[in-house]
């Protein structure tokens, strides 16, 4: 047991360095993905069918390819089109560009969970168009997206240890790093799940409660 | 597109505004491919030293390989993790407490943990005791874990799609409670998650990848090695393109096929239970 806190405690920057690492490229792809996403779910459900086109092409592409392949792009690959993008910096914007795939889909199934005739009771009532959306519309939508999003993050954070195959030191890299100490490497793994639980807890408890708080009868 | 709850059939005056923006939207798609391919031109991606490699038998083999190698790493998964999912899909749906609560936990918790870490679990505590245990089984040691746990999630939701009255007409007719799940509910259930259990196959093979972080020679690995040489002027860019193109081509087809059984299951009403969603994000991701 003393051996099992020993691997925390005598390593604490290491763990404290990798797990900062990890919340800072989740927050960051989080904000990114979000962005990107949303946008691309937006051209998805616009009247504009080439709009329509690229976001069904960029979606289609993306879900069918690995994570680990668009890291590697983005790090071995990117340079020679003379794009640079330190480790860190690749990181991020691989999460952001796979997961973002993921949240268009969120997006355009939450927009399309809110019924037509909500629109046309709506409109029949006299509302604008900015009305009806702001009003009518997008309140029904977030309700049934947040959840989803939320699973989608919760994922995303669990993507992040990829980046610990691309020189990124972050909670998935620790091992690596350990392996040099000679640390019992299952003890080194437990204290990761233990944090990974402890990051994901309190957002489970957040979705739950947005799941709850949202709940609308349909 | 009167469908759309966003907007309106347009009238003229919408009809033209919308040509523009799709005019506007067009050019500015045409104008992001074309900046990507003359970046690829500029730094000469698409000369012939870079893209010669593929003609040699060799190279052609070592791609092979690498499919193989990724074949071989997901189907012994998929294999494990449907056993997986089974048992501890029966666990969970058990009358009896003693079985439902481990089971639960078990596949709670799996799905909790990074992938990457389960597959370290794998790698590197059995190279700590100097166990040998080969890249390929820590690989599908992760992959079984995880993709079992989410299977097992999948199979029980089949199961409990099934309506009750099935179950309780069963019951009735004095089928045992062995029987009813084999005879009533499994043979339902089973068609209406085919779709999902597809869909997670699609994942599982995409996650086959991770086994490059492991040294495991999948396709990604011979991607990099193809990319690496000096010779052909590091053409890690064609390299990647094609090892892309055969993940998009395999996952893309399973992915249709997956929608197809979907849309067919939908059409054709073999069974009571509804089919399970094909594209659960969270699941996908």
């Amino acid at each position: 047991m003393s051996d099992f806190l020993h691997v925390l405690t005598d390593h604490w920057s290491l763990f404290g360095e990798g797990f900062g690492n990890t919340v800072k490229l989740f927050l960051i792809a989080a904000v990114g993905c979000l962005i990107l996403g949303v946008l691309l779910g937006a051209f998805r459900v616009s009247p504009i069918p080439a709009l329509r086109w690229f976001g069904a092409t960029y979606v289609n592409i993306v879900r069918n390819t690995p994570l680990t392949l668009v890291f590697a792009f983005l790090v071995f690959a990117a340079p020679k089109l003379d794009v640079n993008f330190d480790y860190f910096t690749a990181a991020a914007v691989a999460l952001t560009v796979y997961t973002s795939a993921f949240i268009c889909e969120v997006v355009r199934s939450g927009v399309n969970t809110v019924a037509p005739g909500q629109a046309e009771a709506a409109r029949a009532l006299g509302l604008s168009f900015a009305q009806v959306l702001t009003e009518v519309v997008l309140p029904q939508a977030l309700r049934a997206m947040v959840p989803p999003l939320m699973s989608v993050l919760i994922a995303m954070l669990k993507n992040t240890t990829v980046a610990a195959g691309f020189s990124v030191v972050e909670a998935g890299a620790i091992p690596s790093y350990m392996a040099e100490f000679g640390e019992p490497q299952f003890y080194v793994l437990l204290w990761i799940v233990i944090g990974f639980l402890v990051l994901i807890a309190p957002l489970v408890v957040l979705q739950r409660f947005l799941e709850r708080k949202l709940a609308v009868a349909r | 597109m009167s469908s759309s709850v966003l907007y309106d059939l347009p009238g003229p005056r919408g009809k033209r505004r919308n040509v523009i923006i799709g005019i506007l939207a067009t050019a500015g798609i045409v104008a992001l491919i074309g900046w990507v391919i003359y970046r690829f031109n500029a730094t000469g991606q698409f000369e012939y030293r870079r893209w010669a490699q593929f003609e040699y038998q060799a190279v052609q083999t070592e791609l092979l390989n690498g499919l193989v190698g990724t074949l071989k790493a997901a189907g012994i998964a998929t294999v494990l993790a449907l056993l997986f999912g089974a048992i501890f899909a029966a666990g969970r749906l058990s009358d009896h407490r003693f079985l439902r609560a481990p089971s639960t936990a078990v596949v709670e918790l799996f799905r909790a943990i990074p992938l990457l870490i389960l597959i370290f679990f794998g790698y590197y505590v059995p190279l700590q005791y100097g166990w040998s245990i080969s890249n390929l089984w820590a690989l599908v040691v992760g992959l079984t874990l995880y993709n079992g746990s989410v299977l097992a999630e999948i199979f029980r939701a089949g199961v409990n799609a099934v309506p009750r009255g099935q179950s309780e007409a069963a019951y009735a007719i004095g089928l045992r409670k062995g029987q009813v799940l084999r005879m009533i509910l499994l043979p339902q259930a089973v068609r209406s998650m085919l779709p999902a259990i597809v869909s997670q196959i699609v994942v599982l093979l995409k996650d086959t990848a991770l086994g490059f972080i492991i040294t495991y020679p999948e396709l990604l690995t011979v991607g990099k090695t193809i990319g690496g040489r000096l010779a052909f002027g590091f053409p890690y860019v064609p390299a990647y393109l094609v090892v892309a193109a055969i993940y998009i081509g395999i996952c893309g087809m399973l992915s249709i096929f997956a929608w197809w059984l979907q849309r067919r299951l939908t059409r054709v009403r073999t069974t009571a239970a509804k089919p399970l969603p094909v594209n659960d994000v969270d699941r996908q991701v």
